[in-house]
């Protein structure tokens, strides 16, 4: 699609989006980056520190593997390169939250250089988006200002633990891009099992790099939005800055580089600290961290361990399980959606299997709440249900009747049918019977079908169905009152 | 029942044979030093003294002796440099930010000589987080060199940063004491105070929990009377620690076997970069002594060349002060310490860390701060790095032809306590042949080599190759042997100064 479609209409004439995102994310791991502190989310303030997360005298630090081999296989997501040697730098400011006086990230040598994400937007279509690099960094502490009116308190719970900072290049054109490049990488994070993706508490946030310029001219100067930690505020952000900065612009006004707050609150952003007022990070390689060189053949096992990633699952579903490109999109959104629905299908009908996990189990969980992967019916037992449907061993209206059973009392689908009698009669002598019943009890009705009146033949399927409370093939029923009927 | 005299006049080799024999107990060796800490006060040696924990300790050893489960190190009473972070024990790097910090843990190094069975007496003096070449940078005051010039009784300076450590050793204040060297903070007070001073190769020792000065150069090392003590302890003190990533998995050799195999064959290189223009005579004939004591002693003599060497110590007051400056970040008063209030957050800062450091560390915070800024860090840093890489590729290259060099350890003898203090730069050049071996990582060692014409010490100086501590050792003794430097300084108590 052309690049108008992109554009925002100033007062006089079309501006273009140039947007850059870095994206947090915490990287799952039982320890810290560089201490053996616990990086659980939570806990009482100050209780997952360790003494180089306090910034005691003669702490060393010591990268932890775990969060090294996280950045790798998001390296490999991200189609990047990955630097099998690379360098842990210190990014120097003071601040209570940052013991250390210093950061230890990755400057100059990242673990993981240049790659791509595609991604597609209804505006836009496929786009593919850049990544200029990932490296590894630890997370400052918390600083609480609201609590006394004199005092700042600190936790330092979150102070060491391990971030990937995923920074793409300046190819973000639009908020619904943005949205739609985070929506991706969550989703990867999540696959992957490296990132629990959860915005809220803050394991993925975003800063958004933006700027405006006159379709096609030089670029503009950016401002930097931080730690917009949801994908509706990275939009929000978006939105608002972009109008602001072409409003300042058309009033003749420059943009000042800076570095700003998106408030959740207002919808806008506003200045944190100008260019004039940010740090000189005086970066220099960590001394007590000899650089980090990974072996060949953990690269390749980690290569190995790689699992199916959502774009080739999706195209996957679509190609051997017949599934449409919008049920695979949906049940692909997530992994454990694609697993749920996996285990479920299972060399069943997919098509089938997907309507049911796409209807019943996310309408319930929509419901109710809850994780699909601990939902009350376990893929299995849908499988099961869904192919007594397809045997006919039960209607479609029963095995909704029983997955209602299954969800709330927890029970397999086989016990539920069998418990409530829910099991459709098949058998042609016990419908015959039924069916004869019916014809005897409805002379008159029998004339007038014979008169021509063949719509009354939903008439006699229904007595034949509530004589049977239900549990009637409609099949048989239909087809035995056909040949009795005009017999 | 041995005298207190016998009992201070034992090394640690000596000590350990004795104790061995049930000779002498832990608990009398103490007691002799605790006495003599007592005596030698007025040298300033020890910034707190730990009696208690030392008779404890004693007690242990003792016990364990008898058990039979004595290591080399049981009952030896060492004195550890105040960088050392000791469980509970105050630790101040000599510096007042620190205030009463007593560290909750242990350093990977004392942990060691703990579990050996060493006697803890007390924590030494240094220059404020080991910046100087002088132990007058301390909060707690100047620690004073045991020996003093003939005719001239002005108090001379311990060198430093390692002086209380060096001090004690001269002094008989501990049996053996354990440094840290950055840039010559072991062997230059070692060479001041007569006494054997090891750096050993970079990653040897453990840094976890000493108080970091510059990361790629810091190593702890032992302060000994002699050689083989210095062999024992720092076989005491070595070996791979997963807590620290510059450690380096290997194990710690008997050093102290291998100083039996002597020097015959030796290739020693004589690098003559080091013959500066201004060397003063007696530097240069201690020097050629101890070229002639090797040659006596079997060794082969070649002259080698270092072409680096005279950008050495201008990159190494580039390194070591930008490590420093961050090193010395976390020191803001937040947490532990001493905090001085101010107007706002940066006025904490700035009251803390102002009257918290002493004129010297904030010198060297500055010009580290400096070098790493933006628009400098090419000029500077960068190319103080690639200096580095230049001077480790110098010594490749020499120890390609040798198995270890010899130099002087110091450009003169122990100064007079204040002679250079408003003399940055006079100061800093008294590391300039120790720094170079610092820079590349390798071991070196000062022993001493005799008097000079006013009754102070000299040492000399051996490099080895990394992790080749053995022929640095082997040479060292050599020189020990033959220089039959047994003297010790006249006490102030004893002298009745």
């Amino acid at each position: 699609m052309s690049q108008a479609d992109q554009t925002i209409q100033g007062r006089d004439g079309p501006w273009e989006l140039v947007i850059g995102l870095e994206t947090h994310a915490q990287v799952v791991s039982q320890a810290k980056l560089f201490s053996g502190a616990s990086a659980a989310f939570g806990g009482e303030p100050n209780a997952h520190v360790s003494f180089l997360d306090a910034g005691m005298p003669g702490m060393l630090p010591v990268v932890n593997e775990v969060c090294v081999e996280a950045a790798v296989k998001t390296g490999f997501a991200l189609n990047a390169q990955i630097n099998l040697v690379s360098i842990f730098d210190r990014k120097n400011y003071f601040y209570p939250d940052l013991p250390l006086g210093y950061q230890i990230s990755q400057f100059s040598d990242p673990i993981v250089g240049q790659g791509w994400l595609d991604i597609e937007t209804e505006t836009s279509g496929p786009k593919r988006i850049g990544v200029t690099r990932l490296h590894l960094e630890m997370d400052a502490g918390k600083s609480i200002h609201d609590r006394d009116p004199y005092r700042s308190y600190i936790d330092l719970n979150r102070a060491g633990v391990g971030l990937m900072e995923i920074v793409t290049d300046p190819d973000i054109q639009s908020a619904d891009e943005a949205a739609a490049y985070v929506t991706k990488l969550r989703s990867i994070l999540r696959y992957l099992g490296v990132c629990d993706g959860n915005m809220e508490e803050g394991s993925l946030r975003c800063d958004v790099n933006l700027s405006v310029r006159r379709p096609g001219g030089p670029l503009g100067t950016r401002t930097e939005i931080k730690n917009v930690n949801s994908i509706r505020f990275i939009r929000e952000a978006i939105a608002y800055e972009a109008e602001r900065q072409v409003e300042v612009l058309e009033a003749g006004g420059e943009v000042f580089q800076e570095t700003r707050l998106f408030d959740p609150n207002t919808g806008e952003t506003r200045s944190m600290r100008s260019k004039e007022e940010s740090h000189d990070y005086r970066y220099f390689p960590d001394p007590d961290l000899p650089p980090l060189v990974l072996e060949e053949a953990t690269v390749a096992r980690l290569k190995a361990e790689m699992p199916e990633l959502p774009d080739a699952k999706r195209a996957r579903f679509v190609a051997e399980l017949g599934l449409s490109d919008y049920d695979a999109d949906v049940l692909t959104a997530d992994r454990e959606s694609a697993a749920y629905f996996e285990a479920a299908a299972n060399g069943g009908d997919a098509k089938l299997v997907a309507n049911w996990v796409m209807g019943e189990v996310f309408g319930r969980l929509n419901k109710d709440g809850g994780d699909i992967a601990a939902a009350p019916v376990p893929p299995e037992e849908l499988g099961a249900l869904v192919e007594m449907v397809q045997a006919d061993k039960i209607s479609g209206r029963q095995a909704k009747e029983a997955f209602e059973f299954m969800w709330t009392e927890g029970k397999s689908a086989a016990d539920v049918v069998a418990e409530r009698g829910l099991a459709q009669i098949s058998d042609d002598g016990a419908i015959a019977a039924l069916v004869d019943q019916a014809i005897a009890a409805n002379p008159d009705k029998v004339e007038e079908f014979k008169a021509g009146k063949t719509k009354l033949i939903g008439f006699f399927v229904g007595q034949v169905m509530k004589a049977s409370q239900g549990k009637a093939n409609p099949k048989s029923v239909n087809a035995l009152l056909q040949e009795r009927l005009n017999g | 029942m041995a005298t207190n005299m016998e009992l201070l006049s034992l090394g640690v080799a000596e000590a350990r044979d004795r104790l061995a024999a049930k000779d002498i107990t832990a608990v009398e060796l103490t007691d002799a030093y605790l006495g003599a800490m007592a005596e030698t006060r007025d040298l300033n040696i020890y910034v707190t003294e730990t009696p208690d924990r030392a008779r404890a300790d004693a007690a242990a050893a003792d016990a364990r002796i008898q058990s039979g489960d004595a290591a080399p190190l049981t009952g030896m009473p060492i004195a550890l440099k105040d960088l050392f972070c000791t469980e509970g024990v105050r630790t101040t790097a000599s510096s007042r930010i620190l205030g009463a910090f007593a560290p909750p843990y242990e350093s990977t190094v004392s942990a060691q000589l703990k579990a050996a069975g060493t006697v803890l007496l007390g924590k030494t003096n240094l220059d404020e987080f080991a910046m100087g070449s002088s132990t007058t940078t301390s909060a707690f005051g100047p620690t004073l060199n045991p020996w003093r010039a003939d005719g001239d009784n002005r108090p001379r300076s311990p060198g430093g940063s390692s002086g209380g450590s060096a001090a004690a050793v001269a002094a008989g204040a501990a049996i053996a004491a354990i440094g840290t060297d950055t840039g010559g903070s072991i062997r230059q007070p070692a060479a001041f105070c007569g006494v054997v001073g090891l750096k050993p190769t970079y990653g040897r020792c453990s840094r976890w929990g000493v108080v970091a000065f510059a990361s790629s150069l810091d190593q702890p090392g032992p302060i000994t009377r002699s050689v083989r003590d210095a062999a024992l302890v720092l076989t005491g003190m070595s070996g791979h620690d997963s807590k620290d990533s510059t450690s380096v998995p290997r194990p710690a050799p008997d050093f102290e076997a291998e100083l039996s195999q002597g020097v015959k064959g030796l290739r020693v290189g004589v690098p003559k970069e080091y013959r500066v223009d201004d060397m003063p005579a007696e530097i240069d004939a201690v020097w050629r002594r101890g070229v002639e004591m090797a040659k006596a002693a079997g060794a082969e003599i070649v002259e080698v060349s270092l072409p680096m060497t005279k950008s050495a110590l201008p990159a190494y007051y580039i390194v070591a002060p930008a490590e420093a400056s961050a090193n010395l970040a976390r020191y803001d008063g937040v947490r532990y310490g001493d905090r001085v209030e101010g107007e706002d957050l940066i006025g904490m800062y700035g009251a803390t860390r102002g009257q918290g450091f002493g004129a010297e560390v904030r010198r060297r915070v500055l010009i580290g701060t400096y070098v790493l800024s933006a628009g400098y860090y090419d000029a500077y840093y960068k190319k103080a790095q690639r200096v580095r890489t230049l001077i480790s590729r110098d010594f490749d290259a020499a120890f390609q032809n040798v198995d270890v060099l010899l130099t002087p350890t110091t450009p003169g003898p122990a100064f007079a306590v204040g002679e250079k203090e408003d003399d940055p730069i006079a100061m800093y050049l008294n590391d300039v042949f120790t720094v170079p071996a610092s820079l590349a990582g390798l071991p070196a060692i000062s022993v001493p080599a005799g008097l000079n014409d006013k009754g102070l010490p000299l040492g000399l100086h051996v490099i080895g190759r990394a992790f080749e501590e053995g022929p640095m050792l082997r040479l060292a003794q050599a020189i020990e042997d033959a220089a039959a430097f047994d003297l010790r300084p006249r006490l102030a108590a004893e002298a009745g100064r």
